[in-house]
């Protein structure tokens, strides 16, 4: 059995006087593959910003045993955590190629360009369109440069906030082939925010269900995904 | 009737057709022009870098550029350097005061909302300008010029001076060195990083704060060198670069505010444009007025500029 990497508990995140998380537990295995599903409006992007300290938390947010809680971003980031914020997470005034090599910001090994080449082969149009800035590539490509420029930094933890959003069906799936075969290789753990339950649940090893700022369900995802509620409430048959 | 119109314009404008048909004159004028365009130029060129990194017009500008310029002329008049030597410490003094600055004054507004920072930037400008004039007093005084004097080319009036040529030999030695800087380094990087999109540049590991705090710092730098080429032209005084701000101001507007080298071009085009109407048009009354007709006519006819992106960003 593989040990716990993440672990959160009592997040609570608020916007001003708006509280969104009522203080939520939660758990990611090393080398898995969690997601989070839930409503819109539940917490969930919000659940991914707090990890990241992009919005005021309280709780205690632990990675491979280490405490985050009152560490800034930049030093997140240097432990390994990687955000695919949802919609616009490239720098669309820089090229491609000035992307990844953001992504790699943190890095001091001599590694960078090879993992630029190797992003390249997985992401064959990234290369055709390396100088090209990123604000001009399609939506599509845009998420998959914004997928490459979270995993230049090598991360140990990838949150990914609605990858699929706007991505046509057989984008998508192929998107989730990809980081399944990133996550199997590389053993890169990660926290999916998925709209689309059923791909998402088909990938991951865990699954949340958040309602309206606090953890409803939790439990295997091919358990969650056989249960009568979540099939009707998030599956929709 | 026609001839009659015209010549009634000529009268207001007090044109002589001597004026305007005498070359060489011309060609003075548009050598001077070059010259103040470069000053121009150099501020405007800073006012661009503070405005792609964070989205708004930083107007103390000038006035860091002023304070630079008090500290290069202790440094020249007052200590004895060389004065070249002194602009570099001033440039160096400017850079860390306009990094206290933005340390205390700017970073403790979030980036995105940009009315109070403006706002901020406005009262620093009167601030800075106050307490220059508290501390060194409002008579005038002059600063020598970096450069030597005499022009190695002339054609009767028409002279290009070593001023005139060192002037436009260091903007354009400052565009390069910043193109290379921001376009080979890492920190130049980070920069371009947090211009483009704030969120992802944290979530890369970009510490935004200091990297913002060093834009302002090479802006202020910038800023005292294009003051110090133009002081030599005018006098010192506390409100000199109001003036020049202005100017700049157009500048960067005309070229696209987020265009270095449409901030360069614009200075060059507002610098002649500047000599050419008053020396023709006898405007000198009217020089400020026009910077701020050509600001007006950009934002009404090219909000980008000459040479500004409009964002393209595909969803």
């Amino acid at each position: 059995m593989s040990s716990t990497y993440l672990e959160v508990r009592g997040l609570k995140a608020a916007y001003g006087d708006i509280q969104v998380l009522h203080g939520i537990d939660f758990s990611v295995d090393e080398g898995q593959i969690a997601v989070i599903l839930g409503a819109n409006g539940a917490g969930k992007t919000t659940t991914l910003r707090a990890l990241c300290a992009m919005v005021s938390t309280e709780g205690s947010v632990r990675l491979g045993g280490e405490e985050l809680a009152g560490q800034s971003t930049a030093d997140i980031v240097r432990r390994g955590v990687a955000h695919v914020p949802q919609g616009r997470g490239t720098f669309p005034d820089l090229s491609v190629e000035e992307n990844l090599m953001a992504g790699a910001f943190v890095r001091t090994d001599a590694d960078v360009q090879a993992d630029i080449e190797q992003w390249y082969e997985t992401f064959p149009v990234l290369g055709e369109r390396r100088t090209q800035t990123a604000g001009s590539l399609s939506g599509g490509e845009q998420q998959m440069l914004a997928i490459a420029r979270a995993l230049m930094l090598r991360p140990s933890l990838l949150l990914l906030d609605e990858p699929s959003l706007g991505l046509a069906p057989m984008i998508t799936r192929s998107l989730f082939e990809q980081l399944t075969a990133i996550n199997e290789e590389a053993g890169t753990t990660m926290l999916v925010v998925e709209q689309n339950a059923a791909l998402a649940l088909g990938v991951a090893n865990q699954a949340y269900v958040l309602e309206a700022g606090e953890m409803a369900l939790s439990g295997p995802a091919d358990e969650l995904a056989a249960d009568d509620n979540v099939r009707r409430a998030y599956l929709g048959y | 009737m026609v001839v009659g119109a015209l010549a009634s314009i000529l009268g207001v404008f007090d044109i002589s057709l001597d004026k305007l048909s005498n070359g060489e004159l011309w060609l003075a004028q548009f050598f001077r022009g070059l010259s103040d365009g470069a000053t121009y130029a150099s501020v405007a060129l800073a006012l661009v870098m503070i405005y792609k990194s964070t989205g708004f017009i930083n107007f103390a500008q000038g006035s860091l550029a002023l304070l630079g310029v008090y500290l290069a002329y202790i440094f020249s008049v007052e200590q004895g350097l060389p004065v070249a030597l002194a602009v570099v410490c001033a440039m160096a003094a400017s850079a860390v005061v306009a990094a206290f600055i933005e340390r205390v004054f700017i970073r403790p507004f979030p980036p995105d909302h940009v009315l109070p920072l403006v706002i901020v930037t406005l009262g620093l400008l009167l601030i800075i300008d106050s307490a220059v004039g508290i501390v060194w007093g409002f008579r005038t005084r002059s600063l020598p010029s970096m450069f030597p004097s005499g022009a190695p080319i002339e054609w009767g009036i028409a002279q290009l001076t070593w001023r005139t040529i060192g002037n436009l030999g260091t903007v354009f030695t400052v565009v390069g060195l910043l193109y290379l800087l921001l376009s080979r380094t890492k920190v130049g990087l980070a920069f371009r990083a947090v211009s483009s999109n704030l969120e992802s540049a944290r979530l890369v590991g970009i510490r935004v704060g200091p990297t913002l705090g060093f834009g302002w710092a090479l802006a202020a730098a910038i800023g005292t060198l294009g003051g110090s080429l133009v002081v030599p032209d005018l006098l010192l005084e506390p409100s000199i670069m109001l003036r020049v701000l202005i100017f700049s101001l157009a500048a960067a507007a005309l070229g696209g505010l987020d265009s270095m080298v449409g901030a360069v071009i614009g200075g060059l085009v507002v610098g002649l444009a500047r000599n050419l109407l008053v020396t023709f048009l006898d405007l000198s009354e009217l020089a400020l007025a026009t910077a701020v007709a050509v600001i007006l006519v950009v934002l009404l006819v090219r909000p980008t500029g000459l040479f500004g992106s409009t964002r393209v960003e595909r969803v």
